[in-house]
């Protein structure tokens, strides 16, 4: 049975992709190879090292169309934006929308344009698709042979954006749909920007299988710092591929929290392709139900005298399960490396699942490497130190959870997001 | 205030307690003293809810109620307070929230209102002072980072903002040097009044020239084996515990 849906669902894939080829943007041979790719890839299977922990077979069971026309209510937009003052893009069904997006004045040296109208410009052609390799990954060659659309974020060099760049990723649908969007943001020399991305899904929306991409180009001396928030509901299956591509002495840092969903992959790829280079990779994820999230990293080392700093925490509950596997690879070039690395789950019932896996794969040899992962229950005698003071078991077990989980929270540098995240986590724990 | 009838306790089979008898009346400073392993920090323990422990005999009347059938949150807000020999840490959750939570949950269960904000700032500040525990250490992680010197005095900030009617004091001068030694007594002297009770739990007499009992006990092997006024203490600590032993085992 399972082998006639997988060759079915990926025989929809390239019978959608023979139909649109020709409306789609972008290089026609790009998408080809990345079609071809996947085909051969095809969707993983359990016996897939990469996708072991997550059932893909069983997301893509079923039928799908590949673009919905239901609109997306105003207020899950609104729910969305919760940035008071920042410049919002809104991606409604995988496609740009100029309506519900609130660009405003955009600041000086700063492209924000739908990406399918962006492809004659240099910048784009330039790093299109460059970082996302469709061979590594079949989403990745899924989401390069059918995008539908996105944005194409561009801050020019020495440029610095004050306010953030809010991608909200909306979803609608009536009946189980497949939504490839795809962003490009290239953030030029010396130039700093904040973006941040959310997922959500309309109230009332069916199934959604959302492949969303985001190639970011740091350029040398640049900042960017990167947020996302996963919240899609029920309904919502996301497969996130972030594909992070640095250059000299740049900074980059990514916080990636994981509110709800019923599936969630992560797949965050950073490459340090110069010398001087930071990055910050750090996560929260909390589950309940049913909900599988996994987090797969890739820290690719490949140049000399670099720092990289991760963090990835989780509370699991009830039938949940979740999966960490951070690789670090530091290669033979990339001498004077440290590379750090934490994985922490607190564990709330006895029928959750935690499968963590650190991969560090190091080829020099004057390197600082560390990893380490903890998961167990809460500490029993934090509890009792908190309930001999009078706190009930229950606000004593909400207030440790949430100082555990505030250690990522605490790194959010924006403080309109913070408070956010902040009330979230205490209203899940109510 | 307290009464202990024949307590029996037991921890992973082993019994540790043999039947205590001890009772505490409002106003009174007892001072519990044994060598190690007699009991001592199991008894605060078991008083304080520690649900590692298994009491198998004998019961606990604390005002008029059975201590043994409440929760630990419910002893504390009842009155009772454990200064713990190794104050835990806590990342990331700040003292001053703690306390807060801890301070209106326990005006809850005794049907008040919570604390205007700018009373309990009040109090803590003024509690602060008695323990002479700087403002920065009030605000950061419960105890993380806190030296040995500062987690005591820092249980003793906690005691006076809860302003318990029972408190038992477990080691508390443990790894303190003379000064922290004194600023911790001190507090504890300040707190005293005719209507609550201390129990000071150590193993040296030293703290005991600054928190003066009415009554000195002598645990040995999960008993009281002698009790007696200020003077046992300064005798056990004349002729240390091996008089003791030798008189028991005679």
């Amino acid at each position: 049975m399972e082998t006639i849906t997988k060759v079915s669902i990926k025989e929809k894939i390239i019978s959608e992709f023979e139909l649109n080829k020709n409306s789609l943007f972008g290089d026609s041979t790009v998408r080809k190879n990345a079609l071809d790719s996947f085909s051969k890839q095809g969707i993983p299977g359990r016996k897939s090292e990469e996708y072991k922990y997550v059932n893909m077979e069983l997301a893509l069971k079923g039928d799908f169309i590949f673009s919905s026309s239901t609109p997306v209510a105003v207020q899950t937009v609104e729910a969305a934006s919760i940035l008071k003052n920042a410049i919002v893009v809104v991606i409604e069904n995988g496609l740009f929308s100029a309506n519900n997006s609130k660009l405003g004045v955009l600041p000086k040296g700063l492209i924000i344009q739908n990406i399918s109208d962006a492809t004659n410009l240099d910048s784009f052609k330039a790093h299109y698709s460059n970082y996302a390799d469709v061979t590594s990954d079949p989403f990745v060659a899924l989401n390069t042979a059918l995008a539908s659309g996105g944005v194409f974020i561009h801050v020019a060099k020495s440029s610095v954006i004050e306010l953030p760049i809010h991608i909200i990723h909306v979803n609608t649908c009536s009946v189980p749909t497949i939504v490839n969007a795809r962003n490009l943001v290239v953030v030029e020399e010396n130039a700093q920007a904040t973006i941040v991305e959310s997922f959500v899904v309309g109230t009332n929306s069916t199934k959604i299988f959302n492949n969303v991409l985001s190639e970011i180009v740091v350029a040398a001396n640049a900042n960017v710092k990167h947020y996302k928030i996963q919240d899609e509901g029920d309904a919502g299956n996301l497969v996130n591929t972030t594909q992070v591509y640095q250059k000299k002495q740049s900074v980059f840092s990514t916080n990636n929290f994981t509110l709800s969903g019923s599936l969630v992959r992560n797949n965050l790829t950073i490459v340090l392709d110069d010398e001087h280079i930071e990055s910050h990779l750090n996560g929260l994820y909390l589950t309940k139900g049913n909900q599988v999230v996994d987090n797969h990293t890739l820290v690719d080392h490949r140049k000399p005298n670099c720092n990289s700093n991760e963090l990835y925490k989780g509370i699991i509950d009830e039938k949940s399960a979740a999966t960490f596997n951070g690789k670090i690879y530091v290669r033979k070039d990339a001498q004077k490396t440290n590379a750090f690395q934490s994985n922490k789950n607190i564990l709330l019932s006895d029928d959750g699942t935690i499968n963590t896996k650190p991969q560090l794969e190091i080829y020099a040899d004057d390197v600082k490497c560390s990893h380490g992962t903890s998961t167990g229950k809460l500490d029993e005698d934090q509890v009792f130190y908190l309930r001999a003071r009078g706190l009930s078991e229950a606000s004593a077990k909400k207030l440790l959870m949430h100082a555990f989980a505030s250690e990522v929270v605490n790194t959010v540098e924006l403080e309109v997001l913070k408070n956010y995240l902040e009330a979230e986590i205490s209203n899940r724990f109510e | 205030m307290l009464s202990i009838k024949n307590l029996h306790a037991s921890i992973d089979g082993k019994e540790i307690l043999r039947g205590i008898n001890l009772e505490v009346k409002a106003g009174e400073i007892h001072a519990i003293m044994g060598p190690n392993g007699s009991g001592k920090s199991t008894l605060s323990a078991v008083l304080a809810g520690r649900e590692a422990y298994d009491v198998t005999e004998g019961e606990v009347i604390f005002n008029g109620k059975n201590l043994l059938e409440l929760s630990p949150e419910d002893r504390a807000r009842e009155g009772v307070f454990l200064a713990f020999q190794y104050p835990i840490e806590i990342p990331g959750v700040s003292n001053i929230n703690f306390l807060k939570t801890a301070l209106s949950e326990i005006r809850a269960y005794k049907g008040l209102p919570p604390m205007e904000a700018k009373d309990f700032l009040k109090l803590v500040k003024e509690k602060q002072a008695l323990v002479e525990l700087q403002g920065s250490l009030a605000n950061r992680s419960v105890n993380e980072g806190f030296s040995g010197g500062e987690k005591k005095r820092n249980e003793i900030f906690q005691m006076a903002m809860l302003n318990p009617m029972l408190s038992i004091l477990d080691e508390t001068d443990s790894g303190l040097d003379i000064d922290a030694l004194r600023i911790v007594a001190n507090g504890v002297n300040k707190l005293k009044t005719k209507e609550n009770a201390t129990i000071v739990i150590t193993h040296y007499q030293r703290l005991l020239d600054y928190i003066v009992p009415d009554f000195v006990h002598v645990l040995y092997k999960g008993q009281i084996v002698k009790s007696g006024t200020k003077e046992l203490a300064l005798e056990l600590e004349e002729k240390g515990y091996d008089f003791i032993k030798e008189e028991v085992g005679a």
